[in-house]
Formats: C-alpha cells, structure tokens, sequence
C-alpha cells in the first residue's frame, strides 16, 4: 500500500454482492448439483443476476427450480420465462396442480397453496438429486429466519433441525451432507428490503410489472387487498373495487396481497419502502400471520 | 455513502441483552408496526411492550426465555448501517459467541450493574480477544436498578478495563457506558439519571467509531474458489480464477505466489462482470487473469510472494465447539480458504481455563465451549498465516468427516499461551 492512495472501503451495497457472489462461488465449487429456485418475484431474480455476475462471462452454472402453486400472476410467468431464454437457463417446475389433480396432495379449505408446495418441493430436490438449494430468503424478514445460517442443512425429510444448523465462522462455509441431505443456501441473508430495492436500482434489474402500482379490481380480506383470480374471488360481503395497487412480495395469488401505492417507477417505490411502517411479510402474506410461529414451524416442514 | 458495521453482542443470563438489541431497534425506528404489534400482543400482563420479544425468534427460546441462537440483525441511521449479530449469554452457547465474534468489527458486552464483571464476561472479553474484535464497549446495564451510581459504574468500568489491559487492547478500544436497556437511559437518547458520564450514548459510539477497514494493509492474499472457463463462441479461450481478496490489495501486473506449490506469475487482469479492475481490495469479489497458465485449481492461494512456507505441521488455537470432546489422535478434516484436507490433532498442550483465564497444560482433552492449544498434522502442505497477522488465511473450521458436523474454529499460532490473560 503506497502512503499516496488512501484506500476507501467499498460501499455496502458493493460488500453485499461481493459476500453473495462468495456464496454462490463456494456452492459452484463443493456441490455437484446445485439448483436456484426462481419464482419471479424479485429476491430471486436478484439471485440469478447475481449467479450471472459470478460466473461472467461463462454462463451460469445452475438449473433454475419453479413451484409453481397454480395460483399464478400471467405477469410473473410472462416474466419467468423471458428471463429464462435471455440467460439461457434450463427449467424445472414442480407443479402443486399436477398433486392435487391425482390426489396426492388437497386442496386447503382456505383455498390458500403455499402450505402445498412443501412436497413438490422436497420430491423434485430428490428426483434432480440437488445437493445445494439457493433460496432468496433473507435474514430481515422474520424472527425465525434471523437466525437461519447462509448454509442450511435439511434432512432428506427436508427438515430443518435448529439443533443441527452449524455454527458459522468467518467466511468459511462448511457444506457437507450425507446422501439424501441437502443444503439450503441463502446468498441475500445479509440483505434488507431495502437493500434489495436500492441494489436492484443500482443495478437496473427487470422485475416483473406488478411490483409497480397499476390499476387493479382488489377486495378487501385479513387486512390486504386480494385480487380474484382462478383461486376464488371475493366472498359474499367482500366488496370488489377498483384501486391503484402494487406487490411487494410475489408469491401464491390466493394469499399475497397488494397494497395501495402510487409507486411507478424505482425511485418512487424505493422512497415508499423507506417510508414504510410494515414489513414486506407482514402487509402482505396472509400465511406468515397464521400463528406466532408459523415460518418456524413451516421451516421445520421443510419449507423455503 | 453510508457504511457498514458488523457487530456482536455478548452477555449473560438475565443481563438484558435482548432488551438492548430489541431497544436499539425500536429507538432507531428499525421495527415496524406489524411487528410492534405482535409484540404488543404477547407481552405478559400488559404494561410497557417487552422489547426482548423483538429478538427471541425460536419458540423454544420464548419459552424459555432465553437466547439460544445467535441472531442477526438490521439497523441503519443516517450515517451507518449495522449487521448486529446478536450471540446468546448461557455458557453452553458460548460456540454462538465464537461465530459472533469471527466477523464483527466491535462487540458489546453487557453486564448488571448489580453484579458487575462476572465469570461469564470474563469468557466473552476472553474469545474476544483471542479472535481479535477490534474494538469492544462495556454496557453496564440496569443502572436503574443501582439508582444510577457513579461508583457502582465507576467500579466495574475499571474492573472490565483490567481485563482487556491484559488482552491487550488500547486504552481508546474500549469503552464503558452507562445505560438502562429497559428505560433507555444512554442507549441512542442521553439520560438525564446520569450527569457524572460525559461519554457517548451507545449508539453516538456505534455511529462514529472509525470502522476497522479490514485488512487493506495486510500482504495480498486470494485463494481460489472457482475456475471461470466459459468455453462460449465469445470467449473461447477464457480462464480466469474467481475469488474473494481474503487480505491485502491486488493489482494489474502484481506478481503472484501460487501456494502451494510456490509458482511465480503476474496478474495480467482483474475482471468483474461490471468491467475490468486495475486493483481490488480485501472484500472485493473478483476473477484474476494470470500470465502463464499453471494448472491452478480451486484450493490454491494466490498471494504476494514471501508468504510463509507452506506446512503440514502447526500448533493453534482452538475453540471446541461440539459435546463430543477433543482427544489426541483424532482423525478429522480441516477446512482452510478453499482447502479441505485431513488432519490428525496431535497434544492438546494447554486449556484456558474460563474461571480465572489462567492456563492450564497438559488438559488431556477439549471438551465443548473450551478452548485451547493443539498440535496438528495436515494431508497436505497448507499455506497459513498466523491468526494475529493475517486473521482470514489464518483461521481455519475442524470438520467431522462422518457426520459432517463443524468441531472447531482454529486460529494458526500460539495466541493463547502468547497473551497471559491471568487477572486476580
């Protein structure tokens, strides 16, 4: 180091992406079949922009793995699948629709699927024999997930034992596992909302158009505004209107609810998370309100 | 820009760590309604909102009500952000305070005012030490409770400041502040109870003590993760290393050590996906490009030459982190950068002993949340710096090759004979 050139420490934003793209490197190099689950929605869109700086310029070295819960946005599949040809990935999809159709798996009385994909889930990872899962969860999102590692190892039940989970240190991951385990791994742990957000910003990431406010027929449920869809629409009582919304989380369509926004463009939705006074999960899915434990106990389950 | 501060937290039972961290939040505007809602909502017998269930997220630990695992949090002011790891205070978790301490910048130590220093924070100032958090701060909690005497703080300030004396921490490292995590006396507001203290809130300190950049100065280090062969109609005949700068700098035309085998190159670029790099920094995650292709794979390090020797004989320190003790003879993995050999643990020669942080030779064994002293004999020559020069290349994971189970956090060297922590 000469004495003329002051080093300054990179930006946080830079830190982030250089601990995930460590991450994804570490996975790449100790796993043999890793796979990154992508529903379009934008924390795991960041990880396959993400994948695609890690490796530049080679192409990304991953299959991408949708549940898809049937209960879908035509916007976000529209998107999925652009995303998939313009970075040339290969696709899995594990369709809840396809178990619930021959019985293996039935319909909640709530109408709600995302409890279902547990099992379409766990069985594609068996039959791809995945040995490493990214997932875009991060630690800001909820009580239990703080506590989750960056490397999170499940049993072939997909369980997840807290008991087991290893103690992390330094940058040194430890990935081993028995036949039939496999790691979960979440490269945005260290991320917040709002990081997310001013990253995508930075970084000119495309999401899927309904992160942005737009003109909706919605009803009010639990607090957040539903849109009606294939899933049920509203009951009687629950009045349909018309309102300017927008999405912060995109997950199963029977349960994650818009909020009003005028927010149309990055800048603006970046100024309404800074704003905010709900977390992501807690303005918008119903299934995290079910019980004070319910991620934990989903987690356990073998959820994402 | 703002930046970054990772820190832990450390205390134990019933000194209202989870009160702290939970009140750092709420203070900081950091917990949202929803949130305080639940709180609301679960908090015994009404009354003012029990901030500690911001932070116990596992139902085991709200039933306990205690801290089992080590927690990360997020806070940010105007001028910084914070990844708080938030590290349980009962002895059988000390391993949590282990993996707090191996990436925090500055820890926070909290003890009753009531009791003042106790065995448990002579551990936690101990792994401090030993892995080297660069800047501790005492928070002497509950001084509601001890009517906000200046003698009560006055007293266990100095006793804390002995013992990092003997660690060896600057006198302008440590800090002790007054406050009341429960009231919020000292800890982002000034209190009014304590006019005798002309030092910073604790949040002033975390907002302005300078952030430790790491290891900038420190010899160029870089092992490699991953070799970048695209293989593509664009790039035919790519290769390039990926990495992580574990230390140091890096720059175009640097020559380059390979370890272990002690090849020379030169560095002919630094490729991001955003553009090349005429030089990176530690934290910085890269691909090298190299003058003469050497067969290098993933487990190599890249570093500036005169490295030490690589070796497959070494002593270090280590914390035993599971219940399955450590004995001479065992057979077990030992990761190191990208590196995973295996490694035969030879005398365990000295154990800390936690009570009085004297030295104890000739243990016999390690058993869990000890640390200690070790030989050790490794497959493979490794490239290792000693933990004190070169922390990131000089750390290192026990592994059990069965059971795939993390045993121990290793630091290369002799810290724990080299620093008597022997304080009476």
């Amino acid at each position: 180091m000469t004495a003329t050139e002051p080093v300054t420490s990179i930006d946080q934003l830079s830190a982030l992406e250089s601990e995930a793209i460590h991450v994804m490197r570490e996975v790449a190099g100790e796993f043999d079949r890793p796979v990154i689950l992508f529903s379009g929605g934008k924390d795991s869109m960041l990880l396959v922009h993400l994948a695609a700086k890690a490796f530049w310029p080679a192409p990304i070295p991953f299959p991408v793995l949708h549940v898809d819960t049937g209960h879908n946005f035509d916007e976000v599949i529209e998107f999925r699948d652009r995303v998939v040809a313009r970075y040339g990935l290969q696709l899995e999809v594990a369709r809840v629709q396809d178990y619930i159709d021959d019985g293996r798996l039935t319909e909640r009385a709530d109408g709600t699927r995302n409890p279902l994909q547990t099992t379409p889930l766990l069985d594609a990872i068996a039959e791809h024999r995945h040995d490493a899962v990214f997932g875009g969860g991060r630690r800001d999102e909820e009580r239990a997930r703080a506590k989750e590692r960056v490397f999170s190892l499940r049993t072939a039940f997909g369980q997840w034992e807290p008991s087991r989970q290893r103690p992390e240190l330094w940058n040194l991951y430890n990935g081993r596992h028995k036949p039939g385990e496999h790691v979960r791994v979440f490269p945005l742990s260290n991320f917040t909302e709002l990081d997310v957000w001013r990253y995508i910003a930075r970084e000119g990431v495309e999401l899927p158009s309904i992160y942005y406010a737009h003109t909706r027929e919605v009803f009010s449920r639990d607090g957040m505004w539903l849109t009606s869809g294939p899933w049920g629409g509203p009951r009687d009582g629950e009045e349909v209107v018309t309102k300017t919304v927008r999405y912060r989380t995109v997950g199963d369509g029977s349960c994650t609810g818009a909020v009003e926004s005028t927010a149309e463009t990055l800048d603006e939705v970046l100024a309404e998370v800074r704003e905010s006074r709900l977390t992501e999960r807690g303005a918008t899915r119903a299934d995290d309100r079910l019980s004070e434990a319910a991620m934990e106990d989903r987690k356990r389950e073998g959820y994402f | 820009m703002a930046d970054l501060l990772k820190l832990a937290t450390a205390g134990s039972v019933d000194d209202g760590k989870s009160t702290l961290v939970g009140r750092l939040l709420y203070d900081t505007k950091s917990v949202l309604a929803d949130q305080m809602e639940a709180v609301e909502r679960a908090t015994v017998g009404g009354g003012d909102p029990d901030l500690s269930l911001l932070v116990d997220g596992l139902r085991s630990e709200r039933e306990q009500g205690i801290t089992i695992d080590v927690a990360y949090r997020y806070f940010a002011t105007p001028r910084r952000s914070f990844v708080l790891a938030d590290t349980p205070g009962h002895v059988q978790y000390t391993r949590n305070t282990v993996t707090g301490a191996s990436t925090a910048q500055l820890a926070v130590l909290l003890v009753d005012a009531r009791t003042g220093v106790v065995e448990q924070t002579r551990r936690h100032v101990a792994v401090m030490g030993l892995l080297r958090v660069p800047r501790l701060v005492l928070a002497v909690n509950k001084m509601d409770l001890v009517d906000f005497d200046e003698n009560t703080y006055w007293r266990i300030a100095k006793e804390f400041t002995g013992l990092t004396d003997a660690l060896g921490y600057a006198e302008d490292a440590v800090v002790a502040i007054p406050l009341s995590a429960k009231k919020g006396d000292n800890v982002v507001l000034a209190s009014p109870n304590t006019p005798w203290y002309e030092g910073p809130t604790l949040l002033e300190h975390l907002e302005s003590v300078p952030v430790e950049g790491a290891d900038h100065d420190a010899p160029f280090r870089f092992p490699v993760q991953y070799v970048v062969r695209p293989r593509t109609e664009s790039h035919p005949d790519y290769r390039g290393y990926a990495g992580l700068v574990a230390a140091g700098t890096v720059r175009v035309g640097d020559e380059v050590e390979v370890l272990p085998d002690g090849l020379r190159t030169r560095v002919e670029g630094i490729d991001t996906a955003d553009g090349e790099l005429e030089a990176a920094h530690d934290g910085q995650s890269v691909v090298l490009r190299l003058a003469d292709d050497l067969g290098i794979a993933r487990g190599a390090e890249l570093a500036a030459p005169g490295a030490p020797e690589p070796v497959t004989e070494f002593d270090a320190t280590l914390a035993w982190l599971h219940e399955k003790p450590l004995r001479p003879g065992a057979r077990l993995l030992l990761k190191h950068g990208t590196r995973t050999v295996q490694a035969i643990v030879g005398a365990v020669t000295h154990r800390l002993d936690t009570e009085d942080l004297s030295v104890v030779e000739d243990p016999g064994e390690l058993g869990i949340n000890a640390m200690g002293q070790v030989s050790l004999t490794v497959s493979e020559p490794l490239p290792l710096d000693r933990y004190d020069d070169v922390a990131a290349t000089g750390s290192f994971l026990l592994i059990d090759a069965q059971a795939g189970d993390t045993l121990a956090a290793g630091l290369v060297g002799r810290p724990l004979v080299a620093r008597p922590l022997e304080v009476h």
